[in-house]
Parts: structure tokens; sequence; C-alpha cells
């Protein structure tokens, strides 16, 4: 069918998203007849290589979407306008329902639509829950040096050994969902140089840099690489905390060394710096989200904050540990720590944290699509 | 006496801004008058999409090079000579330096946009269109201390023989008076004003869409034409496209273009074909059809594909009218159904089987119709057929007033030695005299705009 505003009516589960998918389908008619954004982002080319846009392209498109604000601000058709563009909002809230869409189990959708009080809540109970186990088994003695006398080693293990392999099974649930409604081949049938590319991209986070290299418009007129730069600290800040966990698992088990480390060695300054990294970067996103400009702004149910909020506190609580060592609140800051964590463990399955996997994948679509346009091009 | 600002600047579109900026950056205090709110802000630049520089090496986003002599004969050909070739020279020249003065003040470029791969040689694209261009240039204003007055109602002009003594103008439902050494007019054309273009077209005007914004009514340009400013153009030269029918009446812009007249046929009110939608490619047959539609009666056209021509052109913001069958669409549209269907059964007849190519001319042709289609003629006859509503959008008018080369407006008294300067659209008749090249109305106002800003400035001191 020809640039035809599709009835996306019969694929869209809940009908109360109809209004959302059309109004999406509408300005992607305008945009993809206007097209002066394309320079911008991964977002206006994807769009250029279809005629209809049905919920799962819309779907793909809002996650390749980074939210720049780029094509809002240069829009001639924005508000004031009769046609009443505005592809970051319209896509934002694409986005934020899109989570709850490919979550799993999908009854775990509510946790995405309430994600402010699902992320309070689940720290609240975590934290309590380990206060309580911590303080009853207060007597019994305990073994191990730092904080396993606290919590045993053993009970950390299968705490976030359970967490963890329950995230990587959402993950693979979720993603796999997710990857069946793109354009994406199996796994195997992706060139290397796609994925090259799609791993470049969602390195160096290149679709904000406005396709100039200035930066993003979140908060208006004027481009700001400020969110480029927080990203990143929060990103890799969160990639050396995983590495320093890595490795202090390695330490354990391996060359049988168990924590605490001193501050020189490698669990630590990766956990040090990626802490510092998280604290920083993640404050620094929470400003960012405050001065983006309304107009664009989504109702995301405290998504984005209840997200941010758990890697600031999870820095927090972690770098204060150390520091409160002496202290007689350690027992408490510990469980305040491991209950953040515990908290962040089910963003990562049910929470904003998906975002990631999303648009890795939406990347990784688009660098496909792109490799088969050219490789159609060059050989017919 | 003590004037309010070195230069008064009357438009804040590209033209307008270029010149402020340049003003400002010579040392002159600067205060523009802007006749639209600011969120509108922009005039018909905020619609455009890129420009065209001269250039003798592959210069990034260009490719290869376009030369003085092969742009000169372009511009030649399009106009059919209707150009002022001092003028035509000097813009073609400094519009080598457009680019960067353009980065140079924050606007970025890209390859050619999707669908535009054949401008690759001659345009360089802004990243992010006009809007972004506007954008940086209102960002540059405010670093150098230049006021933008927006919402400036009725401004009248002051001109005693050729020589601008001061402005009046309404804000905020407050009289204003300002004094300047000198002005810049950088206030468009008149093509909002339908009334005006009525005069020249008659009621058929009412019938017209505007491209562009609804502010361009020309006041400025009738002030001082009326203060002899010395004319030139007429008021019945204009660019008019044919665009989607159904576009909004004032700033649909780019995005209301219909491209898929070649591909099909084209029919009156009456279901009758009226021309040769086969003649040639864009632009020409971009700049001739919206004229062709503003002779029809009622001033509409419908563009008639069928389902061949899927994905053979640039998407539509609005979707066609679609049906199974001729008697249907043409119910749907409002035509004689018998007259539809026995103007497509003779163009079907007359159909000569050709090899069809529709990015080159090819051979596909009728044979045997008061009015042939010369290429890319298929029969119509793979349902869904699908139309859309044509009718004439006006981009630009060429009525201006003559400038010299040093932007200096020319009045019948004067002897060159005025302060009033010119750029942009109301001027851009003495390159343009008819005609259209893609690009060249913003390579006039970049190349105009920064010498009235420059001459404005040194008149001033």
């Amino acid at each position: 069918m020809q640039h035809e505003i599709v009835q996306v009516k019969e694929n869209v589960a809940a009908s109360n998203l109809i209004p959302l998918y059309e109004e999406s389908a509408r300005i992607m008619t305008i945009c993809n007849a206007c097209r002066f954004c394309e320079g911008h982002c991964a977002v206006f080319p994807a769009m250029e290589q279809r005629l209809t846009f049905d919920k799962e392209t819309i779907d793909y498109l809002a996650n390749l979407c980074h939210q720049c604000g780029a094509c809002y601000q240069h829009c001639q058709y924005a508000d004031p306008h009769e046609f009443n563009v505005n592809v970051p909002r319209v896509f934002a809230d694409v986005r934020h329902q899109s989570y709850a869409t490919y979550a799993w189990p999908r009854q775990m959708d509510w946790a995405i639509r309430n994600a402010g009080w699902f992320t309070v809540l689940t720290t609240m109970l975590a934290t309590l829950l380990l206060f309580l186990g911590t303080t009853l088994s207060a007597n019994e003695s305990s073994e191990g040096a730092g904080f396993y006398t606290i919590i045993s080693h053993d009970a950390m293990v299968a705490m976030f050994g359970t967490a963890g392999l329950l995230t990587l099974l959402v993950w693979c649930f979720s993603v796999r969902g997710f990857w069946l409604t793109t354009s994406l081949p199996a796994v195997f049938g992706i060139p290397v140089s796609v994925y090259r590319r799609a791993l470049v991209s969602i390195l160096t986070l290149k679709n904000l840099d406005g396709g100039h290299g200035k930066g993003c418009y979140e908060t208006g007129e004027v481009a700001s690489q400020m969110r480029r730069i927080f990203h990143h600290l929060t990103m890799y800040g969160f990639l050396f905390c995983f590495i320093a966990t890595s490795i202090g698992t390695i330490y354990h088990y391996g060359l049988s060394a168990p924590a605490p480390y001193d501050w020189l060695s490698a669990p630590k300054l990766f956990g040090v710096t990626g802490g510092l990294g998280l604290l920083v970067g993640s404050a620094g996103l929470w400003w960012c989200k405050q001065s983006t400009e309304q107009a664009i702004t989504s109702d995301d149910s405290g998504s984005g904050n209840s997200f941010i909020g758990l890697l600031f506190f999870t820095s927090l609580t972690g770098l204060a540990l150390p520091l409160l060592k002496a202290s007689d609140y350690l027992a408490m800051a510990l469980c305040l720590h491991l209950g953040v964590v515990l908290a962040l463990f089910l963003n990562f399955a049910w929470g904003k944290f998906m975002h990631g996997l999303y648009r890795s994948i939406a990347l990784l679509a688009s660098e496909y699509e792109k490799y088969v346009s050219t490789h159609k091009n060059t050989t017919g | 006496m003590k004037q309010d600002f070195d230069v008064l600047v009357i438009g804040a579109g590209h033209a307008g801004l270029t010149a402020a900026i340049c003003a400002a950056e010579s040392g002159a205090s600067v205060c523009v008058l802007e006749v639209s709110p600011k969120n509108v802000r922009g005039g018909n630049s905020k619609h455009t999409r890129n420009l065209r520089p001269m250039h003798e090496t592959a210069l990034y986003p260009l490719e290869d090079s376009y030369g003085f002599d092969e742009y000169f004969d372009d511009l030649l050909r399009v106009t059919d000579g209707e150009t002022n070739r001092e003028l035509a020279s000097l813009t073609l020249q400094e519009s080598a330096s457009s680019m960067q003065w353009l980065k140079d003040h924050g606007v970025a470029f890209q390859p050619p946009l999707g669908g535009t791969l054949h401008l690759g040689r001659t345009n360089a694209f802004f990243l992010g269109g006009g809007k972004a261009v506007m954008n940086a240039l209102f960002q540059c204003s405010e670093k150098l201390g230049i006021r933008v007055v927006y919402e400036a109602q009725e401004i009248q002009i002051d001109i005693e023989s050729g020589v601008f003594r001061r402005v009046t103008y309404i804000q905020e439902d407050q009289s204003e008076e300002l004094t300047a050494a000198s002005l810049v007019v950088a206030a468009g054309g008149f093509e909002a004003n339908l009334e005006w273009l009525s005069e020249a077209w008659g009621h058929a005007a009412h019938n017209f869409l505007v491209r562009g914004t609804p502010y361009n009514r020309g006041d400025i340009l009738r002030q001082l034409l009326a203060a002899d400013a010395v004319q030139i153009g007429d008021a019945r030269q204009c660019h008019a496209v044919a665009i989607d029918g159904r576009a909004p009446k004032f700033d649909g812009g780019i995005c209301s273009r219909i491209d898929c007249v070649p591909l099909g046929i084209v029919v009156n009110n009456q279901a009758a074909r009226f021309y040769d939608e086969g003649e040639d490619f864009w632009p020409k047959r971009y700049a001739i059809w919206g004229r062709l539609v503003a002779a029809q009666p009622d001033q509409v056209a419908y563009s008639i594909i069928d389902s061949r021509s899927t994905g053979l052109f640039m998407p539509t913001v609005f979707p066609p009218v679609e049906a199974s069958s001729l008697h249907e669409l043409a119910e749907k549209l409002g035509l004689p159904q018998e007259n539809l269907i026995k103007t497509v059964a003779e163009f079907n007849r007359s159909v000569v089987d050709g090899e069809f190519n529709h990015q080159a001319l090819d051979t596909c042709h009728t044979d045997g119709l008061m009015i042939e289609k010369t290429h890319w003629a298929r029969k119509l006859d793979k349902p869904p057929f699908r139309a859309y509503m044509l009718r004439p959008g006006i981009t630009f008018t060429y009525l201006g007033v003559e400038v010299d080369a040093n932007a200096r407006v020319k009045f019948a008294a004067s002897k060159g030695t005025g302060n009033i300067f010119a750029a942009g659209e109301i001027m851009a008749g003495n390159v343009l005299g008819q005609g259209y090249l893609a690009g060249i109305g913003m390579t006039i106002g970049s190349v105009f705009g920064r010498i009235a800003g420059r001459e404005a400035a040194k008149n001033a001191t």
C-alpha cells in the first residue's frame, strides 16, 4: 500500500495505545515527505526505507531515537504549525510503552507502567529484608573478613547469583521478542562489519552528536555535549563496576584471595573510578532530564528517574561503605547498598535499563538495513 | 543628528540576518524588525533546504566542480536572459564563499537528501534544513548584540527623495519610532498577499496555496515603489508549482509536493487532460505545472496513477484518494465519470509500448492524441487507481526593487547615493527575472545579504 497511514488496530494489543501509534504514523508520514532531518541521526534514514509505518516499525524507529531533540528544534512543522510535528515526544511515549510490550514475562509490564513505585517499593523491601536477615543472624559467629562478617560470602553469592541468572533469562526472552519484530535475520546471519558499525554507534553514542558533532538539543536551540558526556560517565562507570566485580570473582575463586582488597588493587581501582563515574554521570543525567524542554518531555511513570536514581544510590552507598568501616552504621549501610543493588537488578530485567538493549538492537537493525540496501545497489 | 542605530534591517529571514550580522561585524549597531512572532520566525528561509554555490573543485558536501561558465549558462537558460548580467556575475562569483560564511556562523552541511542525488554536484544541503540555518544565525545575532524586534506591526518607512529618515511601527499596541543611518530591506516578496496577486491573476489567485510564511505581504515593497524606487519584474511573474490541494493555506513547505505527475495523467475538473505530463524532468516540469493548474477551471487538477507507480516517487504527506475502478475514482473525486473513463480509455489506446525508465527521457509515449504524452506513458489499467488533487502552490514572487552592485536600491530621482539597501527575495528579480534554479534564492540572499550589510555599515560611518 502506497503512503497510507496504516491501520494499526490489528496489531496493537492494548486498545488505548492505538492513538499513540496512529499519531506516530501520521508524524512519520510527514517526515518521510520532508526529510530535512535525515542528517541528524539514524531514525530518518531508516524511515526513508519505508512507505508505511506499522506498530513494529514504529517500535523500531522509536527505540532508534536517542531523544536528542535536533529534529524538533529544526522542524518547520513543529507547533504552532498545524502539522504539530514532534518526533522526540511521541517516540519517547512509544519507547516507554514498548518496554512494557516486550517485557518478559508479559505480566511484568505493570513494573514498567508503574516504574517509580516499583523501584521505591523494591528498594525498601529488599533493604528491610536484608536488615532483618542480618539482625536475626547476628548472633551466629561470622566467618570471613570485612563485609562478609555482616553477610556471608555464600549468602551474597546466593542472592546475587539468583538475581543475575534471573536477569539473564529475562534479557534472553525480551531481547528475542524485540529482535523478531525488526528486519534482523538470525544472529549468525549478520556480517561482522554490521556488528562492528553498530558497536561503534553504541560505544560512542554517535546518535547524540546531532550529525555535525556538536551535540544534542534536548534543552533548546543550542547544541550541547553535556548529555553525551554524562551518559558516557554513567555507561562506562557502570562497565567499570562490572569489571571490578568480575575481577573480584576471579580473585576469590581463581586466586583464593577473598575481599576486602587494598585501595590499589584492581577490583578497588575499577570499582572506585567506576563508582565515581556513575555518581557524577547519573547526577548529570538527572540534571539533563530536568532541563529537557517541556515540549519533548514524555510522562514515563518515573521510569527514567528511577533508573538514574538507582544508579546514583548504588554508587553513593557503595562508595560510602569503605568510609563507614569503623562506624556503627556499617551494617545498616551495607544492607541499604545491597538493597539498592537488588532493586537495580530488578530494573535490569523490568526497567529503564532495557533501553540499552533495545536501542542496541535497533542500531544493529539500522546498520543491517544500510548494509542490505548498499549491497543491493552495488550488485543489482 | 544622533541616530538610534547605525543600521536598521527589516525582515529576519536568511538575507536580513546575514545583512545584520555582516553590519554588526563591521562595527555597526544593528536593529532588526520582524513582523512575525518569535515562534514562527525565519520567514520563508525556514522552509529552504540548500543553496547553490559556485565551486571549481569538490568542496564538502559538493562533488566535482560547478564553475562560473556552467553556472552562468544555467542561469541564462532558466531565465531566458531575463537577468542583469553584471549582478548575475557578481552573485555567482560571490557565491563561492557563501558556504564558508555560513559554516563560520554555525551552519552545518550534509550530502544531498534522499531522493535528491542529482543535486549532489550543484547544491549544498543544510543539515537540519532552513530552520537550523535560521536558528544558527539568530544565535549569532544574539552574540553580536543585535536587537531583534518581533511582531513589529504596521511598519512605515519614511523616505524623502530616496533617502531613509525613520521608521515607525506598532508593538504591543504602542507606537514606536526609530532612526538609523542606513536601512536594509529584506522583507521578502508578496506571495502571501492574495489581494495583490489577484491584481495580476484575477480571482484565480484566491485558489492559490502559499507554500511559505503568511507574513510575506509585500508591505515594504509597496512603500518603496510608492517612494519611486525603480521596479524590476511584474506582478504576474511568480514561481508556482503544483502541490497537494489539501496542503495548508500557508507554510505547507516542502512536504506538500506531489512528484507523480510524470508517472500518470493529469486531468482538470472536466476529467480532460490539458498538457503533456511527460514533457520533461524536475525542475523544468516542477516550474511549469503551477501555472498550468492555475489556468484550469477553479485552479484545480488531479494527478492520476495506477499501482504500477507505487514507490517510484517521493512519499506524500496526505494519502491518495484510492479506488478499485475508474468509475469509483471519478465518484470519489467528484469528476464526470464518463469523461474520466473516456479520457483514460483514449489515453490507454494511444500508448505505444516502449522501455519504461522514469530516470531518463524514455521511449514510452502516446501516438494519436490531441495532447500527447511524450515520455513515461504507460497504460492506466492496474488497479487500485490513485489520485492527488493539485493546486497551484506559490513559492515566491519576482517583482522587486532594482539595486546596484552595492545592493543599493535605485530611486528614480537619486544619483546612487541613497542609504537604502536591499537583499533577498525583494531584489532577487535583478538576478532571476523568471524561471527557477534550485538553490538560487538562498544564494542571492547570501550574496546580497553580505553586500547589503557591509555597505549599510560603511554608509553609516
